[in-house]
């Protein structure tokens, strides 16, 4: 245990002091990187609430990107840049979204639950490429970034850049708190063994909505900041190959474990970035690289990158 | 309402309703009898187009190129299960999900690398080609109508396959109960491979003759791949009869819906409401009817017995 907890600490004062490296390099380019990783990784901490402690398959999670985002945009573009008020908007509409989904989704299970998450999400890409006044297929720009007032200044790379660590310190811990509850406990032993949850007399619905409505609200926030990172509002935000992607990331982290969605995120932007810059045949086709790489982690490394790390509970 | 107009946009539904057919029958079989959802079957769809382009430019004649490219989806998809998904069978839904997903990503990349990104136009061969006088002044393409024939003997073949033959008494054994089939001396794993060969070559034949209709680019298969999912789903995994009925219906409501719900709402709220909410209605149309069918009946319309 404590050659996890060494570098788990290793590992956040690596995130916190990467800025000033950055700076000292001369490599600003990393900081950028490094908060889209941790954005990322927000949402696929959202989604393994549901995923990995829950086993809801959502094959629809980047729905709430989505919304943040156009939560974001939609206020912006009508004038209000108060971040406050967006942040509600993005989490209320996330809750709501998630609410109506959940609602339905949650009654089926298997293959079903997996394909009706996906029509949702699709529903809602379909919408958002139809909204013409807010750029429909092309998309928008977002032309101030959400402000909050004398707190903190998103246009500042450095300060976004710990804002969301911060984000992503303070979810990991919150879902951490929700897995060990008696909340989390009954998610969990209706994972396991949902005809035994219910002989103890507990109804597995309503939990699930609860989990599936948290998780949502999480990836919410994860879409508002990613909407502020990229500066550009596009329908792909929801795109079933980036609810892929976020559920890609959980798998390759570990799922249902508590770091395993951060390095998932970590592996698999950095590993897309360097691909992606090289040059020649790799650099031009690190997609065929990436779904060759995809096949092999779920054929032979099931337990995922959390699972190498010493002092890892068997969570099979 | 004109009734010409109405009966163009029926075969319309009905062609789209059929090439739905062909690709929702492959993977609700694999679906049924290895309990494997299947990602990459876009794939093979797309797969098909290319290779129908390629053989044609390369032979110069239409149906050669037709048969390489069904000879060629089913290797590609034989190969595919032998290297690949075997192994996913006894694995549950998420991995399967991942791994498909992680094969769209390559066949989408190799395609682009065999005959780059751009998108290919193929040409209607000169014997389908032109319009053909139905009722009244309707003129509708022949290629279209051919399209429909070929889907509906498809499915009359498919149908006595599976009712009739040996093959499909083992398919149809293997879909309730595999364990007793592989112990009355079946060998089951290359029963799994031809039904996931022949799966991919009607996916294929589905992409062949979609490719001079729309274009041939990476990534063809996929839109397409999540319309056949809500097909399946709404007609009932496994069951190849409700892939049939979930197939035409989805065919229709979507071109209906592309082709009447601007003007019908028009009628109903304003016009300029209606350009504005018509067209993203009618792309949710299909999705909104699989949440009410799975609202209604979880298992879908025609659910498989056995299970």
């Amino acid at each position: 245990m404590r050659a996890r907890l060494v570098l788990l600490i290793a590992g956040f004062a690596f995130l916190a002091l990467a800025p000033p490296l950055a700076n000292l390099l001369e490599q600003p380019f990393y900081i950028d990187l490094l908060r889209r990783v941790m954005i990322f990784a927000i949402a696929a901490l959202s989604l393994n609430l549901i995923l990995g402690y829950g086993g809801m398959v959502s094959f629809g999670h980047a729905a709430y990107l989505g919304i943040g985002g156009y939560a974001v945009a939609i206020l912006s573009f009508y004038g209000v840049n108060n971040g406050f008020i967006q942040l509600a908007v993005a989490i209320g509409g996330s809750v709501l979204v998630a609410l109506v989904i959940g609602s339905v989704s949650i009654r089926t299970s298997g293959i079903f639950f997996i394909m009706i998450t996906l029509a949702f999400t699709q529903m809602l890409y379909f919408l958002g490429i139809s909204l013409d006044q807010y750029g429909g297929d092309d998309g928008m720009r977002l032309a101030v970034r959400s402000d909050f007032g004398g707190l903190i200044d998103l246009g500042n790379a450095t300060a976004f850049y710990y804002l969301v660590l911060v984000v992503m310190v303070v979810f990991m811990y919150l879902i951490h708190r929700i897995v060990h509850s008696r909340f989390g406990m009954v998610i969990r032993a209706a994972k396991s063994n949902e005809a035994r949850t219910r002989a103890i007399g507990f109804s597995p619905y309503l939990y699930r909505l609860a989990a599936f409505v948290i998780a949502g609200a999480m990836c919410g926030v994860a879409g508002l900041l990613l909407v502020n990172h990229t500066a550009y509002l596009t329908p792909d935000f929801m795109h079933w190959t980036r609810s892929g992607e976020i559920m890609f990331m959980v798998i390759l982290g570990g799922i249902g474990t508590s770091v395993g969605p951060v390095l998932g995120a970590l592996v698999l932007l950095l590993l897309e970035d360097s691909l992606s810059g090289m040059s020649g045949f790799v650099g031009q086709h690190w997609q065929l690289f990436i779904g060759i790489f995809l096949v092999l982690v779920v054929l032979f490394a099931k337990r995922g990158l959390a699972g190498l790390l010493p002092g890892a509970q068997r969570n099979d | 309402m004109n009734t010409i107009l109405l009966f163009e946009q029926l075969l319309n539904g009905l062609q789209f309703g059929v090439m739905l057919f062909l690709l929702a029958a492959g993977l609700t079989l694999v679906f049924g009898i290895m309990n494997m959802v299947n990602l990459a079957h876009g794939s093979m769809y797309m797969v098909g187009a290319y290779l129908a382009v390629a053989a044609a430019q390369w032979t110069g004649s239409y149906f050669a190129g037709v048969l390489i490219a069904l000879a060629g989806t089913l290797l590609v998809g034989v190969v595919t299960e032998v290297v690949a998904l075997r192994t996913l069978y006894a694995r549950d839904h998420l991995d399967q999900v991942l791994a498909t997903f992680g094969l769209i990503l390559f066949f989408n990349e190799l395609v682009a690398i065999l005959w780059g990104r751009a998108a290919l136009f193929s040409d209607i061969p000169q014997l389908l080609s032109g319009h053909v006088e139905l009722v009244g002044t309707l003129h509708y393409p022949v290629y279209r109508l051919a399209i429909i024939v070929v889907g509906l003997l498809v499915a009359v073949l498919l149908w006595f396959v599976v009712t009739r033959t040996r093959l499909g008494m083992l398919i149809r054994a293997g879909a309730s109960n595999r364990t007793m089939v592989s112990a009355l001396g079946v060998n089951i794993r290359l029963l799994y491979t031809v039904v996931f060969g022949f799966g991919a070559a009607l996916a294929g034949l589905a992409g062949l003759m979609a490719g001079p209709i729309y274009a041939v680019q990476p990534g063809m298969g996929e839109l397409i791949l999540i319309q056949v999912f809500v097909v399946i789903v709404i007609g009932g995994i496994g069951s190849i009869r409700g892939a049939l009925a979930g197939a035409l219906i989805v065919g229709m409501v979507d071109t209906m819906g592309r082709a009447f719900l601007k003007p019908l709402l028009g009628a109903l709220i304003s016009p300029t409401a209606a350009e504005a909410a018509g067209p993203a209605l009618a792309s949710m149309l299909i999705y909104l009817l699989m949440a009410v069918v799975l609202a209604l009946r979880p298992e879908g319309l025609f659910p498989a017995r056995g299970h």
